[in-house]
């Protein structure tokens, strides 16, 4: 660094940036790639001198001294440039000559992360590496009175339902006197949760549109997937694919003239509509799509003009009430289908969460209930609300399943839990833990970009710029210099790839607890933790 | 495992008969218990077919609370038949005091009452004595109802049935449910054995209901009087066929479609696939993975035999149409012993879409295939 360099407030040391680059003279050829890829510009090609003091032998001849320069990479302190740790440039380097690398101690970077008053924002989920989820143990093997099933030979039935489903007595009667039936699908429990176009680039959108179609097609599994809001493309609302997808509806109504002008020529049905009402990485906030990545195409679909931030409020703007919202909302969505749509809230698991289900246990058209918990990912937000607020998801959806069973509607209004699923890989074991919590089904968002695309962002505060339109790998960008790094035909490779092996590993969940022709929804005795805890308040089993 | 026997005779039968064959099976179960349900009775109970029969079993204490509880209901008894063992019990059998069957007549006041309200009240006084019972260790109830008796006790079904005297002439029965083995999967507990009952319907289970939790939380959230209990993971299936016959009206061919919907592919060309399709999906709570065989029978004294739909577990009826007498057993060599004399090639052993039903005339069994369109008009 330069000797005259002003040490200000602002100014920190390499060491004070968590994530740090290591940089091997010996092995760089000095192509500059690195610098060129870096998404934050945290690198930059460095012009080092070297001064060199060569004492002669004996005595009559005097020192010499030699200065020299190099080039080689140097790394910005500055709090706005700091490396994010994606190790873009390790991606790209030739001879492994350079990579980031993690420093727990040093954590000064957080006090500096509100430049100009701004606090901080970003993409990513909340930072913390604990998962209750991962904790969880299925115990209930049958050993003794029956042997367990076989997972590869057996028949399964890994189907689920999204769709109010009427009591056996009302359907009996509905049958009889033929009426009115709400519209139920028969679906994969493992959905895509919303992500929207806007704040996933053209090409991630795509691959998992025709991953999701393959699937379907192809595999003959019912996989379905979330738009988030933002709209959908008017090819694509008017295609027979259609059917695959659940249209959402926010509280900024983002892309929905689109949607509402495309119903006439619509081919197909969609799946279901979502109304969402809040997210679980950034509970009782609405959605930040920031000026970065409002490109022509998205201000397009969107009905806005390019360049600018597209906040949505965090209610929507229109309601006074949850109970009006729920009930005016799934009215009219449902009224635009002509009541053949199922249509369901997504809220943020919070301790309110029961209040929304109460509605929605007299509202004969309400679908469902979507509960995203606090590991819930997002392409922005505040880092306040990513890693103070919300509620973990296994104690919310297990409150709302045994409020069902209370009511005697478990199973008619069916739970979509999300929000931290996999988050350490483990998608079929937790997605099974939290069925047999009560889930009728689990959607994951964060898992599908780090499997389908390989997102790189991580709990320890990796990368998670996703809100600056950069994203190092082309999924959350809309600039076509970076987007156009990512193969939508490999995205719905990978897509159908975790599908399948997701599918054998519930199988081998499932098959030794003795199911396999329904979903063990609410199968809680097969369930223990060795958190005493936790088992309480689960009211599983306690195992240590 | 649970070895299941039942008989479905015309005339009344000794209930020996099928303890001998749960005897025969005996390599099968570690004979630490036995379960019997009876119905359609002879002997003295012929001419009480309208009077609700209490049975269970009473310490001294016990009895007279009962017969307190009952008077202050209005309840008179008419006709009953007790048995108070004067030797030792078998090993591991404790000591437990009177072994009751008493007929009661229905007090006047219960006569402008649907019949609904008067099943539902008797429901509610087992339920009653029950818990009066649980509290004190005095008293324990298995059934209330009119033409039923029901016996359960801990030990070996021959060693017990030699203690009980089974052999009795006032538990000669044409409908017979016996069970052997207690509850291994819980603590040992009387209202763990099956046969399960509620309501004129008793069936009874082997294997292990791996669904049981689910089912059981969904039944208790129906509102029903006596969907309660659940020592067993098998009480549930006597639930679902009360639930299912009574709730919902359908016939018990239907049974298998609400525990064990067809897939859709067999669906696909069913007649009345329109109707099943809503039915899987309104019943899905209720559908057993198994691996089960259940046993039941019905007040109108049918009986029916079903598997799961893995069918892992075997199970055969076999009867003679010119006695008429069938039985339903868990093992083939029960059927042998029991029923020696029948034409054996028409044993129907059920398969995974097969219901078999012996109706009360015992002249044939009814093999109901779920492909078949439904014998119910809708
Ligand atoms: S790790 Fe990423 S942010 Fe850090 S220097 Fe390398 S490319 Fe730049
Ligand atoms: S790789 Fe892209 S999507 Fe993943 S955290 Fe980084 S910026 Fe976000």
């Amino acid at each position: 660094m330069l000797a005259e360099r002003p040490i200000t407030p602002a100014t920190l040391s390499r060491k004070d940036l968590p994530w740090q680059i290591k940089w091997d003279i010996n092995t760089c050829t000095k192509c500059g790639r690195c610098t060129s890829v870096c998404p934050v510009n945290a690198i930059e090609l460095g012009v080092f001198r070297k001064r060199d003091v060569k004492p002669p032998m004996g005595l009559s001849a005097k020192p010499t001294t030699e200065f020299s320069t190099f080039y080689g990479i140097r790394q910005r302190t500055d709090p706005a440039y700091a490396c994010i740790g994606c190790a873009m440039c390790n991606m790209v380097c030739p001879n492994n000559a350079i990579e980031p690398s993690r420093q727990y101690d040093s954590t000064t970077l957080q006090f500096h992360n509100n430049r100009g008053g701004q606090p901080r924002t970003r993409g990513g989920r909340r930072n913390s590496s604990e998962s209750l989820l991962d904790q969880i143990k299925f115990i209930r093997i049958s050993m003794l009175t029956d042997p367990a099933l076989d997972a590869g030979r057996h028949e399964f039935d890994v189907r689920t339902l999204l769709g109010r489903v009427l009591s056996p007595e009302a359907e009996i009667k509905c049958f009889r006197e033929n009426g009115w039936k709400p519209p139920v699908r028969e679906i994969y429990p493992l959905v895509i949760g919303g992500m929207s176009f806007g704040a996933l680039s053209p090409n991630m959108w795509e691959g998992l549109q025709m991953g999701v179609a393959y699937l379907n097609e192809e595999m003959n599994m019912p996989v379905r997937i979330s738009t988030g809001e933002g709209g959908c493309p008017p090819r694509l609302l008017r295609s027979r694919f259609l059917k695959y997808v659940i249209l959402q509806i926010a509280s900024g109504y983002f892309g929905w003239d689109e949607i509402i002008h495309a119903i006439p020529e619509m081919k197909e049905d969609p799946c279901a509509i979502e109304i969402k009402y809040g997210q679980g990485a950034k509970p009782g906030d609405g959605g930040l799509l920031m000026w970065y990545k409002v490109n022509k195409l998205i201000a397009a679909i969107r009905g806005v003009p390019s360049g600018v931030s597209l906040p949505s409020p965090p209610t929507h703007q229109t309601k006074y009430s949850i109970e009006e919202a729920v009930a005016k909302m799934i009215q009219s969505m449902s009224m635009a289908w002509g009541f053949r749509v199922p249509v369901y809230p997504k809220i943020s698991a919070s301790s309110t969460s029961l209040a929304v289900l109460n509605n929605l246990v007299r509202n004969p058209y309400a679908a469902g209930l979507a509960i995203d918990g606090e590991d819930g990912g997002t392409g922005a937000a505040y880092n306040v609300s990513m890693n103070h607020m919300g509620h973990p998801i296994a104690s919310n959806l297990r409150d709302c399943y045994k409020a069902l069973c209370v009511a005697g509607a478990q199973n008619e209004i069916p739970l979509i839990a999300g929000g931290g699923i996999g988050k350490h890989g483990n998608l079929a074991a937790n997605a099974a833990a939290l069925i047999m919590l009560g889930a009728s089904m689990v959607q994951v968002g964060k898992y599908v970009m780090q499997a389908g695309a390989g997102c790189l962002g991580s709990e320890k505060d990796r990368c998670n710029v996703c809100n600056i339109g950069v994203c190092p790998k082309g999924i959350t960008s809309q600039d076509p210099r970076v987007y156009r790094r990512l193969d939508p035909e490999k995205v719905a490779e990978r897509v159908v790839d975790f599908y399948l092996s997701f599918d054998t590993e519930l199988r081998k969940v499932i098959a030794p607890l003795g199911r396999s022709t329904s979903l063990p929804v609410g199968m809680s005795d097969a369930l223990g933790i060795s958190d005493k805890d936790a088992a309480d308040r689960l009211d599983i089993k306690y195992v240590i | 495992m649970c070895r299941l026997f039942a008989l479905t005779s015309r005339d009344p039968v000794s209930p020996m008969r099928a303890i001998d064959a749960l005897n025969v099976m005996k390599e099968g179960h570690d004979g630490s218990g036995v379960g019997l349900f009876l119905s359609g009775l002879g002997g003295p109970w012929e001419e009480l077919k309208e009077y609700p029969i209490l049975s269970g079993i009473f310490t001294d204490a016990g009895l007279a609370r009962m017969s307190e509880y009952m008077t202050k209901n209005g309840f008179q008894s008419k006709y009953s038949a007790t048995f108070k063992p004067d030797v030792e019990p078998p090993v591991g059998t404790p000591k437990r005091g009177t072994y009751a069957s008493i007929a009661f007549k229905i007090p006047d006041e219960w006569k402008g009452m649907t019949q609904a309200q008067v099943d539902s009240n008797l429901v509610q006084m087992r339920l009653d004595l029950r818990a009066m019972g649980e509290a004190e260790g005095d008293i324990m109830v298995f059934s209330f109802w009119p033409d039923t008796i029901m016996i359960k006790e801990v030990g070996d079904p021959m060693a017990i049935a030699g203690y009980l005297k089974l052999d009795r002439e006032e538990l000669y029965a044409r409908h017979i449910l016996a069970q052997g083995r207690q509850n291994t999967n819980y603590a040992i507990n009387l209202y763990a054995c099956h046969p399960f009952f509620i309501e004129g319907i008793s069936t009874m289970t082997n294997g292990e209901n791996t669904a049981f939790v689910p089912i059981r939380e969904y039944l208790m959230s129906r509102g029903v009087t006596g969907y309660q209990g659940y020592q067993s993971d098998s009480e549930v299936f006597t639930h679902i066929a009360h639930y299912a016959t009574k709730r919902l009206g359908l016939d018990i061919s239907s049974y298998k479609h609400v525990i064990t919907p067809m897939n859709d592919d067999e669906m696909r060309d069913h007649p009345d696939r329109a109707f099943l399709s809503d039915l899987k999906r309104a019943c899905r709570k209720l559908i057993i993975d198994g691996p089960n065989c259940v046993i039941g029978c019905l007040p109108d004294g049918s009986m029916f035999m079903a598997q799961d739909r893995k069918k892992l577990r075997p199970g055969v009826v076999g009867g003679n149409p010119e006695l008429g007498i069938y039985g339903f057993s868990s093992e083939i060599c029960g059927l042998n012993a029991a029923i020696p004399d029948r034409d054996r090639t028409k044993d129907f052993q059920p398969m995974h879409l097969d219901t078999a039903i012996v109706g009360p005339d015992c002249r044939e069994v009814l093999q109901c295939s779920q492909k078949d369109p439904l014998r119910q008009q809708l």
